[in-house]
């Protein structure tokens, strides 16, 4: 790898990661940082080959940080997305359900994301890892650790057509589809909240080349008051970049390790994970 | 601490409008404490405050827990307004002034409306070359817009289409004139909807008179076809030299120069010709149409004259272009045959009224005259752009022997 420029790993969890990245390259190439950028159908392959030094950098999920660090313990949290700090996940139930807490799910059917959503089933199922609840898994876009919303709100229509008796999914996509009327506002009652975790990070598999630095260095210093960026920023989900915490994975290692998702080493020990 | 009650409303209903206006006088750092009934208040609040790039403070106490929605009951919760939206316009900008158009048009404005406020980024429009106020506007554009659009005509109901009781050789002199004449339309339609898509839409007026002006001409191409088929007869002749002389309108790529030589010339004309067909028209339908066709010509070429005028005004040396232009055309068709015969022809037989041979002999000096006014309309309209006498009599001399 040459030492001026930047390899960069990113998922194609949806057509706009190409305009998102190539629009980055084309700011980040007069700023004297010649970037490429390698699109990855699931977040597996991409550690895989941050691990190997394949690429410099990855932009992973939560799922993919917890995984690199496991196979490169030295691993880096670079940058992060203003928007990936404190999130939560909610349990919803019909608004005229008897259950009022996790408690009372016990024995009940819950709706949770893909097998490897961590907003959606790895962290609510570590939630209620004390309560004995049956599964129904709405595996959409499996490799993509939730990055597809399409499992969430399948979930959520299974919980409103009466099919089960809970559903997981992230705080903004409770908001988004109650706004949205994919369930109508108040059919849903919140029964849990997660404390706050958080998702997305740039990583590197080591300590930052200097060219790595400065890679992270322009992408914090991007304003979202520039027009060339700002559309970028908007289609990516951030107003700004900020710098990397490791802090906010606390619970989905937690979950990981109850679930038996990865091995210390990082090893796919999931059952029927199929990315 | 402002404070912000939503009562039973949820942000999943609206509530995020309440929101907005409370954070807005805050200053960027500002706490907001918001109370409110939905349950879902606080899982909801704090993932919009992320989305709009403010900060949700977390509850005190709750952090931790885990399980219960997290909110107490009655207790507020705080906002910290950011700066997103100040960022998202720092660098807006207004598309000029509302009132009036600024000298350029900005590509960056697009279609925004004249004098709002821009933000940066977004695509530039493409395609509209046609920038500058003094090239494409006129004080008169407004009030001729005006003008227009409150007089649009229904072509169903502005004559009695009952079928003329002519004979047979007078209808088919109107039939031919007819014909003549929405060949001509077809052009005068063609040549400003070729400039309307490359006007910058803030000159609004502009664009929205010759978008009258284009529906004005639609609607003589129709009256005038059904004139021509209102005997039941099919349409006269088109001759080779008589679309030669339009086609030359079609193919001049700039806009003053076909203003020029469509509005100011050829229109300019056609208010002579019209004038001429409601005098002596046959028929009811033939005299009336010339006369509702004509006012909406007159609009045309007060439009054109406006903006030229107040263009050759500022640059003298335009005059030189427009005059080179229409020598140009003069150029390409010297070849051709100009006005066919069977038009010429057509309009003696409509003057004459009879075939007696002194009739005759009055429709021919009829259409002389018809060409003499032409002429003299034109060195007018010429004189008012700013050209001499003899200069005027000379250009007039140049103008297509087929009247557009
Ligand atoms: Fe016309
Ligand atoms: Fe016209």
């Amino acid at each position: 790898m040459t030492a001026d420029r930047i390899r960069l790993g990113a998922v194609a969890y949806d057509p706009k990661v190409v305009t998102i990245w190539d629009g980055f390259r084309r700011w980040l190439r007069p700023r004297d940082l010649p970037m490429d950028y390698v699109l990855y159908s699931h977040y597996e392959h991409q550690v895989e080959d941050l691990v190997a030094g394949r690429i410099d950098v990855a932009w992973n999920s939560p799922l993919a940080w917890v995984r690199t660090q496991r196979m490169a313990p030295g691993a880096e949290a670079l940058v992060m997305r203003d928007t990936d700090l404190d999130l939560t996940s909610v349990v919803v139930v019909r608004a005229d359900s008897e259950v009022r807490d996790v408690a009372d799910l016990a024995g009940r059917l819950v709706a949770v994301g893909a097998v490897d959503s961590p907003q959606a089933t790895l962290i609510p199922l570590g939630l209620m890892s004390d309560v004995a609840v049956r599964v129904r898994r709405f595996d959409v876009g499996v490799g993509l650790h939730g990055d597809h919303i399409g499992g969430e709100r399948d979930a959520l229509r299974a919980l409103a057509a009466g099919e089960v008796e809970a559903a997981c999914l992230i705080d903004a996509n409770h908001l988004a589809f109650t706004t949205q009327g994919v369930v109508a506002a108040g059919s849903t009652r919140i029964v849990a909240q997660t404390p706050p975790y958080d998702h997305c990070n740039m990583t590197a598999a080591g300590p930052p080349s200097p060219t790595v630095r400065r890679f992270c260095d322009l992408l914090l210093a991007m304003d979202y008051a520039d027009p060339q960026v700002r559309p970028l920023l908007d289609l990516e989900g951030l107003r700004q970049w900020v710098p990397g915490r490791i802090s906010g994975y606390a619970q989905l290692e937690r979950a990981v390790d109850r679930l038996g998702f990865y091995g210390p080493g990082g090893e796919v020990t999931a059952d029927g994970y199929q990315p | 601490m402002y404070r912000l009650d939503l009562g039973p409303l949820g942000l999943d209903r609206g509530g995020h409008i309440l929101l907005e206006r409370a954070l807005a006088p805050l200053p960027v750092g500002g706490h907001l404490a918001v109370t409110g009934r939905d349950p879902a208040l606080p899982v909801h609040l704090r993932a919009w405050a992320r989305r709009r790039g403010h900060r949700f403070v977390d509850p005190p106490g709750e952090a931790a827990g885990g399980s219960g929605p997290g909110h107490g009951g009655g207790e507020a919760l705080v906002v910290v307004r950011g700066d997103a939206d100040e960022r998202r316009w720092a660098g807006a900008r207004r598309a000029g002034e509302a009132g009036r158009p600024a000298s350029r048009a900005d590509p960056a404005w697009g279609l925004a409306a004249r004098g709002a406020l821009v933000e940066a980024g977004g695509p530039p429009l493409p395609g509209a070359d046609l920038d500058r106020r003094d090239v494409i506007w006129s004080e008169q554009a407004g009030r001729l817009y005006a003008q227009a659009a409150a007089n649009q005509w229904d072509p169903a109901t502005v004559v009695d289409w009952a079928r003329p009781d002519l004979p047979d050789d007078v209808e088919a002199a109107v039939v031919q004139t007819m014909t003549y004449l929405v060949e001509n339309e077809q052009a005068a339609l063609m040549v400003p909807a070729r400039f309307l898509g490359r006007i910058h839409p803030h000159f609004r007026e502009a664009v929205a008179f010759l978008a009258t002006q284009v529906a004005d001409e639609a609607r003589h191409v129709e009256v005038f076809t059904r004139r021509a088929g209102l005997s039941g007869g099919p349409p006269g002749v088109s001759g080779a030299g008589g679309r030669a002389s339009l086609q030359s309108l079609l193919d001049e790529p700039d806009w003053a120069n076909a203003s020029f030589l469509l509005s100011v010339l050829g229109e300019g004309s056609f208010l002579a010709l019209l004038s001429f067909l409601e005098r002596h028209g046959p028929d009811p339908v033939t005299s009336r149409l010339a006369r509702v066709v004509l006012a909406d010509e007159a609009r045309h070429v007060a439009f054109a004259m406006g903006h030229l005028s107040e263009h050759v005004t500022r640059r003298p040396s335009e005059r030189d272009r427009l005059r080179a232009a229409l020598e140009r055309r003069h150029d390409a068709l010297a070849t051709t045959a100009g006005l066919a015969p069977a038009v010429h022809d057509s309009l003696v037989v409509l003057a004459a009224g009879s075939w007696e041979p002194s009739a005759m002999a009055s429709g021919w000096d009829a259409v002389a005259a018809l060409q003499a006014e032409m002429d003299m309309g034109r060195r007018r309209r010429l004189v008012h752009l700013g050209f001499d006498d003899r200069q005027a009599a000379e250009l007039s001399e140049l103008h297509t022997r087929n009247f557009m």
